[in-house]
């Protein structure tokens, strides 16, 4: 299949299939993620979905907001179920029951998928199926009531660890899942953000063209759970990769490729002064939580340029080498 | 023409399966079911069959691989014990609630703690109220013949809920015992073809599959699920008729040996059974009207059938190879609960046998029976509840 230009214009003219009327929180950053994975490709997609927010909101009863076969079973396996379904289409395949080239995503929130959904992930990227994990990340539990989860940034207040007198919220850095999920060797890992939609829409695209496993870490603002505005949903997603909190990049065979450089990194605050969640890290008895969060994203800005220019030198390298080889 | 060949429980469930050549199969090791699925795979790897495989990382994500391969529309197949089925414990509700026919042979084994790899009753025990079929086996050819009835209970249009099979590790699953295969051709007739109901795949009719159902319908997804268990029992005596003409073996929802004017019976399921046919016919070559029920379909359960199979005798033991901690054994309780109704009630005692593996030996039964005896004499239980073959 052609990849489908993206042009704004013809985009909003097409068809939804993921509809309005689903009873998701104004403002909730995940419908947008989910709108623009799917609004990316005009491949027949299956998806499957954890217990969470995105679920209990887009299928209730008689009600659903999918208009694409859609499958939800528990919360810990959204990437073991697809991985079922996507088997059974290559059994359909081989009887001949099924001709068209249909894709299979996972959706999953941070926790369905960072803790109790990361083993069933794990292995389904190892067996390789053709499938992609799409986690929408919005750093909680949201949907129980915005408890803490291993991707919830560091200093961060939620309802399981709260900035109280003794302990000023979250006291361990997030799980650097996009990395974790690049070391499994899969063809293609990305991190995207919905406020650059055009960046997030082209890695859809290259994914769904790459056969095998592939998994996207995209960046989802709550506004319940981060305390923030309830139309902040796209400025915040931009501030996070503007300050480098949350880098645009992929990894493509194991080499990570910055796909979006902030034209001057911002400093963490911007992204963390208008989350009510972090609000007491502005204390002056708390400043030094903000400069241990400020010195994290920098580190792994660092490290992440370093890589990606390390791989960019050796490609050009090679292509050299070719280029002279071509020549003899 | 089928053939008669020296093979393990596990081998014969194996070669089950390869006969009905099901879509997708998920599979994780674990003793002692490991080689069904080992062989299962040489199977696949050696294109025996079309089946595509899906080794699995866990026993929760090979229920749910097979409930994402059911609902995508064909025939599912895994198996399992012991651990790996209680790990599936959260995944088997969905299957059934979902109303996917997927089949799964579970080779009975014990549960930690402490851990212990033998034969017994409590995993699929543990599993009983999960809206699962469950069919129970004797020996190695009970459990072929389950497997292969299994998947026409499972895919019935009045029925279309998962089957467990049920056998007991190592005792049946590792010894090798004379078996009757049937030819692949007749198997693949009695199964026939895979009826599709709502599949995930068709992408020309998007389904939605596992909603969010709250309070003013959930009552009514689960009281639909308890009708469709009502229709149960006859399928399978359908599906069992179905079977004897094809292979000239007799199936009901249990089986009664020598019950119809036995005094005293015992109530046991799979492996032991055979055991105690054994102590039955002694007790009657001493004139003692002695009988056996052994329950195939423990799930749903056929009460009614069951208390008019006891209803002559005065004194029934129940014998469980799994317990319930502060409670009577569970088989114990279900043939209490379908005797409830009966005019003249059987005295009832509940020995609680074999767990872990523990050897269950003729005098087990001898003295059971020798009880019951006594019972009926004194007309007076003197204990209900208790564990034998115990090292003092």
């Amino acid at each position: 299949m052609t990849t489908k230009p993206l042009r704004l214009k013809e985009l909003s003219r097409g068809e939804d299939r993921f509809t309005h009327g689903h009873r998701m929180c104004s403002g909730c950053g995940a419908p947008i993620v989910v709108k623009q994975v799917l609004m990316a490709t005009d491949y027949p997609i299956i998806a499957s979905n954890s217990t969470g927010c995105l679920e209990v909101s887009s299928c209730i009863s008689q009600y659903t907001a999918w208009k694409i076969p859609w499958i939800h079973t528990a919360f810990e396996n959204a990437a073991a179920t697809i991985s079922g379904v996507e088997t059974m289409y290559r059994a359909w395949k081989k009887k001949g029951l099924i001709k068209e080239e249909v894709k299979f995503v996972a959706f999953g929130g941070d926790g369905g998928t960072y803790d109790i959904g990361f083993q069933s992930l794990s292995g389904a990227m190892e067996r390789g199926h053709d499938m992609m994990y799409v986690c929408y990340d919005n750093g909680a539990y949201m949907n129980t009531g915005i408890q803490r989860s291993s991707a919830t940034p560091f200093g961060a207040n939620t309802t399981t660890c709260p900035a109280g007198d003794a302990i000023p919220g979250k006291l361990q850095q997030r799980k650097d899942l996009t990395r974790i999920m690049a070391a499994h060797g899969i063809p293609y890992t990305a991190q995207a953000s919905p406020g650059h939609w055009m960046d997030l829409m082209k890695k859809v695209q290259k994914a769904f063209e790459i056969k095998g496993p592939k998994f996207m870490n995209i960046i989802a603002p709550c506004n319940r759970g981060w305390r923030s505005r309830t139309d902040d949903a796209i400025a915040l997603s931009k501030l996070a990769v503007d300050t480098c909190y949350w880098p645009l990049y992929e990894v493509e065979n194991g080499m990570p490729r910055i796909t979006v450089k902030p034209r001057e990194k911002k400093p963490l605050t911007d992204f963390l002064k208008p989350q009510g969640r972090f609000k007491h890290m502005f204390a002056p008895e708390n400043q030094w939580m903000l400069r241990q969060a400020q010195e994290y994203v920098d580190a792994q800005w660092d490290r992440l340029q370093k890589e990606s220019a390390f791989w960019a030198a050796e490609t050009a390298t090679e292509e050299k080498a070719e280029e002279k080889t071509d020549e003899q | 023409m089928g053939k008669i060949v020296a093979v393990t429980g596990n081998e014969a469930g194996a070669e089950a399966l390869r006969q009905v050549n099901p879509d997708v199969c998920g599979a994780y090791p674990i003793t002692p079911q490991t080689d069904m699925m080992q062989r299962f795979s040489s199977f696949v790897n050696d294109g025996k069959v079309d089946t595509e495989l899906i080794l699995v990382e866990s026993e929760h994500s090979s229920m749910s691989a097979c409930i994402g391969a059911a609902a995508g529309g064909g025939r599912v197949v895994t198996a399992t014990s012991s651990q790996g089925l209680a790990l599936m414990w959260e995944m088997l509700f969905i299957a059934a609630g979902d109303r996917l026919p997927i089949v799964m042979p579970v080779v009975n084994r014990a549960l930690s703690a402490p851990l212990n790899i033998h034969g017994d009753h409590s995993d699929a025990m543990g599993a009983r109220d999960s809206g699962w079929i469950q069919l129970w086996s004797e020996n190695a050819q009970e459990a072929y013949d389950n497997i292969i009835q299994a998947f026409r209970i499972a895919e019935h249009m009045d029925v279309r809920l998962p089957v467990m099979v049920c056998l007991d590790g190592f005792i049946i699953s590792h010894s090798i015992e004379r078996v009757e295969y049937l030819d692949d051709q007749t198997v693949k007739k009695f199964v026939g073809n895979y009826k599709q109901v709502n599949p995930l795949l068709d992408i020309k009719k998007p389904k939605s599959f596992g909603p969010l159902v709250l309070p003013d319908l959930y009552h009514e997804y689960k009281r639909a699920q308890h009708e469709v268990m009502t229709k149960v029992a006859d399928v399978v005596l359908d599906v069992a008729a179905d079977f004897k003409k094809i292979s000239g073996r007799e199936y009901g929802l249990f089986e009664s040996y020598k019950l119809k004017d036995a005094d005293v019976a015992l109530v046991i399921l799979n492996s032991a059974a055979g055991t105690a046919k054994d102590v039955v016919d002694d007790f009657r070559k001493k004139g003692i009207k002695a009988g056996l029920l052994k329950p195939r379909l423990f799930r749903p359960f056929p009460y009614e059938e069951i208390a008019k199979a006891l209803k002559n005798a005065k004194a029934v033991c129940v014998l469980d190879r799994a317990d319930s901690f502060g409670a009577y054994g569970p088989l114990f309780v279900e043939i209490n609960a379908a005797t409830m109704h009966l005019k003249n009630r059987p005295l009832m005692t509940n020995k609680i046998y074999g767990l872990g593996g523990r050897d269950f030996m003729p005098d087990q039964a001898e003295e059971a029976l020798s009880e019951l005896v006594d019972i009926v004499k004194k007309g007076k239980v003197k204990t209900v509840k208790e564990y034998i073959g115990v090292r003092e």
